[in-house]
């Protein structure tokens, strides 16, 4: 056991792959001789060498299509494009290429490769810097979708998308990288499609992703200790392949469904689940599920205006504690 | 605007193509009568409501297909686009699963899931058809990228429309595969128009390939892409570079489309003549001269239109007894186990 930074577990999550697999190349922009925008990837390179390790120009179509013909020809690339919303200068290959070349091409091509990315806010970056965007990919047939929350889940997801043999979108949030938590020694490799029980309860079931899990653990512990309202935290961690049994199974013993989702609120992950939870366990339910959002805005830069867009911890408190309470 | 006249290189000068040889010279034209057989009888089948969807023909412009597919090596990678019918025929890919997928059977060669614009062989080397403009050029970058990480020496060819050149995913590209030095050829078929807008009248430069080289530090290199000798020796010289670890290279082809830009399209934003202009140098036409010119007897070039012909004529009646797609392939091939369950 050693106590990680979140940004240290993606070096180490990523070192663990390109050690194990000779195939395993990672590219970016700054990502080499920098270490990475956010210091994530510091020390691969010298590890690595710059053949395994690369720089790119400021290329995003150019990355994303060069992991694509790398992945279906035989290597398992890692590609960084640097903020999330950047996907938009190279959605193409998010919802065209990677999901659908092999069904188009009726199981002939594979597309196995990871792409990360530092998703999220709290940085005060403004609108085109701070989106979380789990959901543009979410809807999209053939991709699959993790976002871990801490630091020993990046490097067990990491290695479970880099073994996946498709095409997974890697969400870190920016305002985790700094966090630390406990890491095993020695290899981690977990499973995609599973969330966890952050903390269990019986009054109520919150889920939450990335950044949004601490804050519904720092919710439950007031919730519990202020007001008597023991809330089980799921952190969903995968949203494709969904595990839809750990939050059926919490919601048949809980009976209450929260939401706490990042995004704006129009398609946010939540919605699915709640569609999902509403025909499948409606009886089990003994109140209307609440989805706790940003609201439908463009975020903004300012820290205090950043702070009330974003589910808070007192936020999720209230909202629940109004809703455990009607 | 370019006329006819500006564009349509003239022939080869005598003698600097004369040491390709009668077996190649074959193989060539026998490439290029099969497209053109292909493609028109993929034309009949639309006209007889059996081609289902859409289709986009490469008839006028077999001599870039021909020239390339014969210069490569088994195990080099295709590229195409939505136009693929023809260069994946030339890797030898059967008509039978090429008109299969045009008519949405299932025998086609992706059973009807892809449709005539993601034509896909990956045993031939054909690593799909891309129908986002530009999209397939980083991606070849990466294919080539591999081959490099490898030491493989295959090269990844990378097929494009003039239209293509305007597009960011092309420069991106370029640039890329220059600074990586990788073993891609992109080859830009210069059929002067996009869908129905001629490229000079969107486009900065004359030559809209060509005149962006220098961008990327690469060789201006500009042929007549309708004559099968000058795309294969031009293609010879651009594989040897990749093989060598030269780089990239980017070969504008001059062109032209004889049909619509896709099915439906009478192509009436064509200035009259220029068509016929144009037929002038039909490829085919021009190979069948070159062939004689270089003392093939008749019989030889007879011999391979009929073989040809039958061959399309066999693959017709195959498709049009093949079965639909079975209803079951709706789901599979979503994700790697086969299926496309997305939760538990
Ligand atoms: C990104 C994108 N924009 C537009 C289109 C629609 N489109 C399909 S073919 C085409 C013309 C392409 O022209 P060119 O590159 O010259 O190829 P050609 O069809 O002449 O072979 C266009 C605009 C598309 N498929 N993708
Ligand atoms: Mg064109």
């Amino acid at each position: 056991m050693a106590e990680l930074t979140y940004r240290d577990a993606v070096a180490r999550g990523i070192a663990q792959e390109m050690e194990r697999d000779d195939d395993v190349v990672f590219l970016g922009e700054d990502v080499a001789g920098a270490g990475g925008v956010f210091k994530a990837t510091v020390g691969l390179l010298e590890k690595f060498g710059p053949i395994r390790v690369r720089d790119t120009p400021i290329s995003e179509q150019a990355i994303m299509g060069a992991a694509m013909g790398a992945a279906m020809t035989g290597l398992r690339p890692i590609a960084e494009i640097m903020f999330s919303d950047f996907f938009a200068v190279c959605f193409d290959y998010i919802a065209n290429e990677f999901p659908k070349s092999r069904y188009m091409s009726n199981g002939q091509l594979k597309c196995p490769l990871v792409v990360r990315t530092g998703n999220g806010a709290g940085s005060r970056f403004g609108a085109q810097h701070s989106q979380s965007v789990e959901n543009w990919c979410m809807m999209i047939p053939g991709l699959k979708v993790v976002a871990p929350s801490n630091p020993r889940d990046v490097i067990g997801l990491m290695a479970a998308a880099v073994r996946d043999p498709d095409p997974v979108i890697f969400f870190e949030h920016k305002s985790l990288y700094a966090t630390k938590g406990e890491v095993p020694d020695g290899e981690i490799v977990d499973t995609l499609g599973t969330a966890a029980v952050a903390r269990p309860g019986n009054d109520a079931t919150i889920l939450a992703l990335a950044l949004m899990v601490p804050r519904a653990l720092a919710a439950a512990e007031k919730l519990k200790v202020e007001h008597g309202i023991d809330c089980e935290v799921v952190d969903v961690r995968s949203l494709v392949p969904l595990d839809t049994q750990t939050i059926l199974g919490s919601v048949a013993r809980t009976h209450r469904l929260f939401t706490v989702e990042e995004n704006p609120r129009l398609c946010g992950w939540g919605a699915e689940i709640v569609s999902i939870v509403a025909d499948e366990a409606f009886y089990d339910l003994d109140g209307p599920p609440v989805r706790i959002t940003t609201p439908h805005i463009p975020l903004p830069a300012a820290d205090i205006l950043e702070d009330i867009a974003l589910p808070s911890v007192d936020r999720i408190v209230d909202r629940v504690k109004r809703s455990m309470n009607s | 605007m370019a006329t006819v006249e500006s564009r349509a290189l003239k022939s080869v000068p005598a003698g600097i193509n004369d040491d390709i040889g009668e077996e190649t010279r074959l193989k060539l034209y026998r490439s290029q009568v099969l497209l053109r057989e292909a493609e028109q009888r993929a034309f009949d089948l639309f006209l007889q409501n059996l081609v289902k969807g859409t289709s986009h023909l490469s008839l006028g412009q077999e001599a870039v297909a021909a020239g390339f597919a014969t210069a490569m090596q088994p195990g080099d990678l295709s590229f195409c686009t939505y136009r693929g019918h023809a260069h994946t025929l030339a890797r030898g890919v059967p008509v039978e699963k090429v008109l299969g997928e045009l008519m949405q059977r299932d025998n086609g060669l992706m059973r009807g899931k892809g449709g005539s614009m993601h034509l896909t062989s990956s045993e031939h080397g054909v690593m799909g058809s891309y129908a986002i403009i530009g999209a397939h050029l980083p991606i070849a970058c990466g294919a080539a990228w591999r081959a490099q990480y490898k030491g493989a020496k295959d090269v990844s060819v990378c097929f494009f429309g003039d239209g293509t050149t305007n597009i960011g995913a092309f420069h991106e590209a370029l640039n890329f595969a220059a600074v990586w030095k990788l073993p891609v050829i992109f080859v830009c078929e210069n059929n002067l128009y996009m869908e129905y807008t001629p490229i000079s009248s969107v486009t900065a430069v004359a030559q809209p390939a060509a005149d962006r080289a220098a961008a990327y530090g690469l060789e201006r290199i500009l042929i007549d892409g309708n004559d099968a000798d000058i795309v294969y020796r031009t293609a010879q010289a651009a594989f040897a570079k990749a093989r060598a670890g030269g780089g990239p290279s980017l070969i504008e082809c001059l062109t032209y489309r004889h049909s619509g830009h896709s099915r439906a399209d009478p192509a009436k934003y064509r200035p009259d003549g220029e068509l016929e202009k144009w037929k002038e140098r039909d490829p085919v036409k021009i190979y069948r001269e070159r062939l004689k010119q270089f003392g093939v007897d008749d019989q030889a070039i007879v011999a391979i239109e009929s073989d040809v012909r039958k061959i399309v004529d066999d693959a017709t009646e195959a498709c049009k007894a093949a079965p639909m797609p079975s209803l079951d392939i709706l789901t599979t091939d979503v994700y790697a186990d086969g299926g496309f369950a997305w939760r538990n």
